[in-house]
Parts: structure tokens; C-alpha cells; sequence
């Protein structure tokens, strides 16, 4: 049967897998012009400074939008329908994921809806994943 | 004159699209080629240029044409990279570096003969931050923005339903349209569910099928069967290779940046535009388009396609062919949305609009991720 994909580190991205294992959601930002960005690289997309940093983010984010998709992936048969969603972290940036501790229904996933940021296992990898703020 | 004009002087497609088990991918470019060289009046020994996509990629094709070309390019960026070889085509005409550019796309995305397959590296961007959410293609991914659009511009499901309607009635008269048959909202969102809030209908074709260009000088115009059609704008951009790193999810900046340059370049408004083609994969792209050229206002969009001002009749004709949704969509369908803007300019197609001067066509490739825009005239600007 089929698995979900499992992500592959690089060299510049082991460190955001690295606090994911840990439990933390590791960024960075820029040291020249402060802007947080993601994903991981050695270069800042505002300013382009190499001059960049690694920071634990609050693992607070929002909803910023999402599909509720009907043909599921590899490996994720059971969970389908499931949300594809977009979140925008506290400090900035955004980034997919999976919505877990609510159900992926329009009703349910409200653009803007608080999240916190919770950790999913997946072979070696910990894999980030959100859930409702008051949950 | 700086710039010396550049056109397309022979433009055909595949002899039938829609499910072509006997043909490979790379029969299909032939195939394409073929009848596009036929339609500029000339034989392959005129050619030499090539530019395609991988795979196959212009090597594979020149050879099986028995091309030996003075000019390469393989610019692969999605399913917009033929309006971009068209613009890098002109560049190499003006330096000299060719003179006659065969531009081929084939893709035998339904029947998958000969097609590259789908692989997916986990290491990549992609595969470590999207691909293990449970992506899986277009749909689960060019789709996301929608629902921020929605909820930041009021845009209703009806509405975005009323585009596939719109362009179904424009599929309705063209012959070589897969989907003819006219439809209702009610119908769009009695379809299935692919990815809420997009149904079936509002999502392309997966078709098998190719189209070909001859991109040749402007002092030559005369020397060929059919009309010139002159290029007069270009423009092109990139954006983002995910779809969560998308800078608004309610605006297209690359569709904008690439139009600025093309509509620049050829002196135009959106007022001088007669015939207006918008890459259309998924439904809610042609509002993105609209407003990213400035034909309406951020958030207009969906209702200027449901007061009918994009189908037949009314004031500006948009995805005339039927488009992505209707027509064909082999996965990289901005070969065919070029091809509907030379007919509708040469005055051949199956839904011809009254005499166009201007038709603009503008590509996407990838989700939101890279853009080409093309102005074409029925005169030299």
C-alpha cells in the first residue's frame, strides 16, 4: 500500500527538521533587514543579505485558505476529504499543512480561525501540522 | 526601425485532439510540426530554430524533423512556455541569430504514451514543504488561493461556476471543442467535488493532443499562404515554484508584470483589445487574468464574466476556443491559446469574433508560477 510522502532534508533545511523534532517550529529571518521568511535558504528574499539567522516562531498562525480535496494523495485514502491549507504564522511568513483536531469541513475551517502549531511523526521526519488555537 | 517586426506566419494543431492513443508524445509534436510548417508554405529544410519543452525537448524534436537548427531553446516553465519561446523567438530573429523558428508542443496527457511519468523529489522545495500535505497535482494546489479570494472580494460560488458556464457557450460553436454541450450553474455545482470549493466542471480537460508555430520575420510577410499575424507586445515573469509561496493569494503579480511589459511594448490599453485569451485551468484564473491586465478592478472579476460580458456577445470575447475548461487541455495548454488567437486574427475560427485588430493572450505556467503574455496584431504597430 502506499505511503505519504515523507519529506527528504538538505543541508540548509535540517535545521527547520531538526526543531520539529524538538518540538519547535525553527525559522529564519534576516539580520540586516529583520524580515522572517520561509522556506529554509541561506539568502534573504526582502533584502538579499546572506547575512540570516535561525529563530524559534511563537507557532501561532491564522488560516489563510485551503482546499478540502476529494482525491486523496498516496497513503492518505483514510483521511479523505481532507484540507490542504495554507496558514500565515504570527511572525510573517506562510506555509502549508495539514489541519488536525477539527473536522475538514467548510463549516469548521473558518478563514482567520487561530491555530497553534502541533507535530505529526512520519518515518524519521516530524512533520508540522496545525490545530485550532482553543483546542 | 530598432525593432524590426516579427510574426507568426504558420500556426496549426494536431489533426485531432481528445483521446489519441496512437500517438506518442513526441508523434504529436511531429504531427503539430508538420501541419504548422504546411500552413506557413514551407518545408522543414526552412527551419532553423527549434524550441520546445522537455520532454521530449528540442534536441528529440529537431532530429525526428531532420532539423539541425542555429538556435536552441528549451525554456521548460509549465504549460505558458510556448509564449515565452515565441518571445525569445522574436529576440533571436532581431540578433539575427535565426530566421525561420519552429516553436512545437505534444503532449499525450490523457493517454500518457511515451509521456514522461510524474516523480516527485522528496528532497526538493516541493517535496519537503508541500508535497507531504497530500498534494496531488493541479487540483489540490493551483486551487488554494480561491477561497482567500472569495472571502476577501465577495466572489460567490455562483460566480465562479458562471465562468465554465460562459466558455461552454463558446465551446458550444467550435467543432473541435471535447465539451459542447451548453450548461447551467446548477450543473457546475451538482458536479462532483474535486478540491472545495472547485467541482469538477470548474477544472480542465486532461487531453492528448499538440500544436505548432513558424515564427518568421515581418519584412518576409508577404512570401506566406495566410495572413500575417504581428507580434507587437511581449512580456513574460516568474512567481513562485509553490503555491503557498504565492506573494496575494487574490492577485497574479507575474500575470501583471508580464502584461505591463506587453501591453507596453505595444503601445495598447485594454480598450484596444478586441479578443482576450486567459490561460484557464481552473476556473477562478481568467478573474485572476481579468484583473492582473486591468480590464476590471480587484474583486470585479467574477462578476463581469457573470453579467455575460466575456461570452458570445458581449463586449470583450474571452477563451473564444471553448479554453481549457471546454476546448482541450493536454497539460500544457498554452499552445492552443496562442493558436485561438491567430485564427480569431487571421479571421478562421470556428467562433469567429467580428474582425479583431488586437487579440491579447496571456499563459500560466505551473500554479501561478511563471507567465507569458503575447499582443498580437492584424497589422504591424
Amino acid at each position: 500500500m502506499a505511503s505519504k510522502m515523507t519529506p527528504v532534508p538538505t543541508p540548509e533545511t535540517k535545521p527547520y527538521w531538526n526543531g520539529c523534532a524538538a518540538g519547535e517550529l525553527r525559522i529564519q529571518r534576516c539580520t540586516d533587514c529583520g524580515k522572517p521568511y520561509f522556506y529554509p535558504r541561506p539568502i534573504c528574499p526582502s533584502c538579499g543579505s546572506t547575512s540570516v539567522e535561525w529563530f524559534t516562531a511563537s507557532g501561532k498562525a491564522t488560516l489563510y485558505s485551503y482546499v478540502i480535496n476529494h482525491r486523496p494523495a498516496p497513503g492518505f485514502d483514510e483521511e479523505a476529504p481532507y484540507a490542504i491549507a495554507v496558514v500565515q504564522l504570527a511572525e510573517g511568513p506562510r506555509m502549508m499543512t495539514n489541519l488536525v483536531g477539527v473536522p475538514n469541513t467548510p463549516e469548521a475551517l473558518v478563514l482567520d480561525m487561530p491555530l497553534r502549531v502541533t507535530f505529526e511523526q512520519r518515518g524519521d521526519v516530524s512533520l508540522p501540522v496545525f490545530t485550532p488555537e482553543e483546542a | 526601425m530598432s525593432n524590426p517586426g516579427v510574426i507568426i506566419a504558420g500556426a496549426a494543431e494536431t489533426n485531432e485532439l481528445g483521446k489519441l492513443p496512437g500517438h506518442s508524445t513526441l508523434a504529436l509534436h511531429i504531427e503539430a510540426a508538420v501541419n504548422a510548417v504546411a500552413d506557413a508554405g514551407l518545408t522543414m529544410k526552412d527551419i532553423d530554430g527549434i524550441a520546445t519543452v522537455a520532454a521530449p525537448g528540442p534536441v528529440q524534436v529537431a532530429h525526428a524533423l531532420g532539423i539541425y537548427p542555429d538556435w536552441v531553446d528549451g525554456t521548460g516553465v509549465g504549460g505558458t512556455s510556448f509564449l515565452l519561446h515565441v518571445r525569445h523567438a522574436i529576440a533571436a530573429i532581431r540578433a539575427g541569430y535565426a530566421k525561420t523558428i519552429l516553436i512545437t508542443h505534444g503532449e499525450s496527457g490523457r493517454s500518457r504514451v511515451g509521456a514522461p511519468g510524474y516523480r516527485m523529489d522528496a528532497a526538493s522545495p516541493v517535496g519537503q514543504f508541500e508535497a507531504p500535505y497530500g498534494t496531488l497535482g493541479p487540483t489540490t494546489t493551483f486551487t488554494i488561493p480561491a477561497l482567500r479570494y472569495m472571502k476577501e472580494y465577495g466572489l460567490t460560488h455562483e460566480q465562479l461556476a458562471y465562468v465554465a458556464v460562459a466558455q461552454r457557450q463558446w465551446a458550444a460553436k467550435n467543432p473541435r471543442a471535447a465539451f459542447r454541450d451548453i450548461i447551467s450553474v446548477e450543473d457546475v455545482l451538482d458536479s462532483r467535488l474535486v478540491a472545495y470549493p472547485f467541482h469538477l466542471l470548474e477544472c480542465c480537460l486532461v487531453t492528448d493532443g499538440g500544436g505548432a508555430l513558424v515564427v518568421t520575420s515581418a519584412e518576409r510577410a508577404a512570401d506566406f499562404p495566410k495572413p500575417a499575424v504581428h507580434l507587437v507586445g511581449t512580456g513574460e515573469s516568474s512567481e513562485t515554484p509553490m503555491i503557498s509561496q504565492m506573494l496575494d493569494f487574490t492577485e497574479s503579480q507575474m500575470f501583471r508584470q508580464a502584461g505591463q511589459k506587453a501591453f507596453a511594448e505595444a503601445g495598447i490599453t485594454t480598450a484596444d483589445v478586441d479578443h482576450l485569451m486567459i490561460y484557464d485551468a481552473f476556473a477562478h484564473v481568467p478573474i485572476y487574468g481579468l484583473e492582473a491586465l486591468g480590464f476590471v478592478g480587484k474583486g470585479e472579476g467574477g462578476p463581469f464574466i457573470a453579467e455575460g460580458n466575456t461570452e458570445p456577445g458581449g463586449r470583450l470575447p474571452l477563451n473564444t476556443n471553448g479554453g481549457g475548461l471546454s476546448y482541450t487541455h493536454t497539460g500544457m495548454y498554452g499552445m492552443f491559446a496562442i493558436q485561438e488567437g491567430v485564427r480569431q486574427i487571421r479571421g478562421e475560427a470556428a467562433a469567429q469574433v467580428d474582425n479583431p485588430e488586437i487579440s491579447v493572450v496571456l499563459g500560466n505556467g505551473g500554479m501561478f508560477a511563471a507567465c507569458g503574455v503575447l499582443v498580437l496584431g492584424k497589422q504591424p504597430r
